[in-house]
């Protein structure tokens, strides 16, 4: 008897888990379609006053996911890619789902990647860290080696420098994840690299580190010392576990608040110089081309920056009455001091909530409030600085460097909401 | 122990003094001395002033034939990138315009890059395979397609420092941002004087991937 009854239940078990897969794989398939996300309805038979599925029976056990995974109903957030931007996968970016995360930290599976030669497989045994150049003792370091040095845990944001970059122009891509999505923030755990090189020396004349992973790209960028001295990290793991394979597992350079290309992944040199090596990516990448035809080079820090993260084209606003406008902002020269949001454009602003921690160089959680009546709103959203910093306008930035410099947009979206409550990337003019 | 080698060894003991009082102390004694070998093996960079360049030469006539060979495929016969892979050469005088073409010709402003990137990371997918010879010959034959040096220069260690890149001079530094100072961290607040006509939306471009 009680065997027949264990049968039914994992029979049962079965066709039910089925047909979640597909009802999960089907909101996938329309995350992007606000008209269809409305024609989602709740199953009668699972509302008060009936018993759910869930109720009656056994779930999974302790020995069914060892590694535990989002719900099966959250599948729709995820990386997504741009196809036409790039000629190969292996040489290309994906981009964070903003529009779908809470609170300030980026879960680990989210993080958006950009690589310049596909992942690089690294069982941690190989793993060698070489300090050469002018420093007192050139040194080879395991990664056991690494994790025995003091020990230091920061929260930082990463964010590509070419973020918004298809967004120069004029309104390219129609949402939150395309147009912000080149930004995460986890917890780094690390040495500092001010401890690690303790244990070299530095030669007096030692002015610039060449940074290398080993990639097949072999990336390469030129730090100064300052900057390495100042804040820098060699990291292990990203919010309590080893870094991912595509974050640059088993370590990575970590350069607080500078552009994201600089944080070498898979690294495993670092050269002290005396001049800067003029690499690939700092000179027919990452320099920022004027409408003079001359282009500004080392620009490393990122400036501030915000975004609504809902309502956004992929958020729309599904009934009246009272929201939560949810967004980000962070700054690479320090604290997000205040948000402030426009519902129509630009011509007011109101102050949004900052959500604790507001830390130094990490996303920064803010919040506010709406009524909606129905009506059209231009949201915007504008970050500013400990340092007093304004996000600027698109025209603000287009006035200085022209549309051509991919690079370093950090200028205010806006988004569009219309009487029906789908959202749009627009321009203003 | 005869004499002699007890004063080299107690010579040696004395330069080793000398150093270590020079070099600072090691602080947690982890990691290991990095020997000769291994250094030479894995600092593969090159700078501007050609310091770190291999010793070898090639020029562009035989550069062609290995860049037909393995690189044309995705860049060009002639540099001029293939579908959407990258183009290498051309875009003279286009910096300045509304499409400007970088490429190693037009924008890069050393030859030192050329080198130590090509060496680094291509061919695309299968990095370090090619000799230092090999290198030399294909940045003089992307050099030789870009006009900068002649069919029969030949380009090697000596020489890589002096190239003079058309685009030299046009890289600005130091970074002057924060370069729009608008407000002094106290923007307008409300019934601000801005344009709120909508001029374009992203849903007209009509390029945002769906899900399927
Ligand atoms: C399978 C296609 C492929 C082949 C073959 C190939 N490349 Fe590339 N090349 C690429 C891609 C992709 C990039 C851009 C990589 C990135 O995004 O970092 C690139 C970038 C470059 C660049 C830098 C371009 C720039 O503007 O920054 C140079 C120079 C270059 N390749 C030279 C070569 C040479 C020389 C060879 C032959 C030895 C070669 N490539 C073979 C695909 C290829």
């Amino acid at each position: 008897m009680k065997k027949n009854k264990k049968n039914e239940v994992s029979n049962f078990k079965k066709i039910n888990r089925r047909d979640l897969i597909i009802g999960a794989s089907s909101i996938g398939a329309i995350s992007l379609a606000p008209k269809k996300l409305l024609s989602e309805e709740a199953n009668p038979e699972n509302l008060p006053p009936n018993l759910p599925e869930w109720t009656q029976y056994l779930g999974d056990g302790v020995d069914v996911n060892p590694y535990g995974m989002p719900s099966e109903f959250e599948g729709h957030v995820i990386r997504r890619n741009v196809e036409w931007l790039t000629a190969s996968a292996e040489s290309s970016v994906n981009f964070t789902p903003l529009q779908d995360l809470e609170g300030f930290v980026t879960p680990n599976g989210l993080c958006f990647e950009r690589h310049h030669g596909g992942v690089s497989v690294i069982n941690p045994q190989d793993f060698r860290l070489m300090i050469n150049g002018l420093v007192d003792r050139e040194m080879i370091f395991t990664l056991d080696d690494l994790k025995r040095f003091p020990q230091t845990n920061k929260f930082y944001f990463l964010e590509c420098a070419a973020n918004g970059g298809m967004e120069w122009k004029g309104s390219q891509l129609n949402g939150c994840q395309y147009t912000f999505g080149m930004v995460h923030n986890v917890q780094y755990t690390g040495v500092k690299l001010s401890d690690l090189l303790l244990e070299t020396g530095l030669k007096e004349k030692a002015k610039w580190v060449l940074a290398e992973g080993s990639d097949s790209s072999g990336m390469t960028r030129s730090i100064p010392i300052e900057k390495i001295l100042d804040d820098c990290i060699i990291a292990w793991a990203m919010n309590g576990e080893a870094l991912r394979p595509e974050q640059g597992y088993p370590a990575r350079l970590v350069v607080p608040g500078w552009e994201g290309n600089m944080w070498v992944k898979w690294i495993r040199r670092l050269e002290f110089g005396d001049k800067p090596y003029m690499t690939r990516e700092e000179t027919s990448k990452y320099t920022d081309l004027l409408t003079s035809g001359k282009a500004r080079m080392f620009t490393w820090v990122m400036d501030a920056k915000s975004v609504i993260t809902s309502p956004s084209p992929e958020k729309p606003i599904l009934s009246k009455g009272l929201h939560q406008l949810r967004g980000l902002a962070w700054s690479g020269r320090g604290k997000i001091k205040r948000v402030d949001i426009s519902i129509d454009g630009g011509k007011n602003w109101k102050t949004a909530q900052l959500h604790s921690p507001v830390l130094s160089k990490s996303l920064t959680r803010f919040t506010l409030p709406f009524e909606w009546n129905g009506e059209e709103l231009l949201l915007q959203s504008r970050a500013i600085d400990e340092t007093n910093y304004v996000q600027p306008t698109i025209s603000e930035l287009q006035k200085i460097r022209g549309v051509n410099s991919i690079y370093h947009n950090n200028s205010i979206a806006t988004w569009l909401v219309s009487k029906n409550g789908k959202v749009d990337n627009v321009r203003l003019g | 122990m005869s004499g002699l080698v007890r004063w080299i060894l107690s010579f040696s003991l004395i330069i080793f003094l000398v150093n270590s009082t020079i070099a600072s102390e090691r602080k947690f004694n982890l990691g290991q001395i990095a020997n000769k070998e291994e250094v030479d093996g894995w600092d593969i960079d090159v700078r501007p002033d050609g310091l770190g360049a291999p010793i070898g030469s090639g020029t562009a006539l035989f550069g062609e034939e290995i860049y037909t060979e393995q690189c044309a495929a995705c860049h060009g016969d002639f540099g001029e990138g293939a579908d959407r892979w990258p183009a290498l050469v051309g875009g003279e005088d286009s910096l300045a315009s509304h499409d400007p073409e970088k490429t190693t010709g037009s924008y890069w402003p050393y030859a030192s890059t050329m080198y130590d990137y090509i060496y680094r990371a291509m061919p695309y997918g299968v990095a370090q395979s090619l000799s230092f010879d090999e290198t030399y010959q294909i940045v003089a034959y992307l050099l030789y397609m870009s006009d900068i040096i002649e069919e029969d220069f030949v380009l090697s260690d000596k020489n890589i420092g002096e190239i003079e890149m058309p685009n030299r001079d046009g890289f600005l530094l130091p970074d002057p941002r924060p370069d729009i100072i608008n407000t002094q961290g106290n923007p307008c607040m409300s019934n601000c004087q801005v344009s709120t006509n909508i001029i374009g939306k992203a849903r007209d471009i009509d390029v945002t991937p769906e899900d399927e």
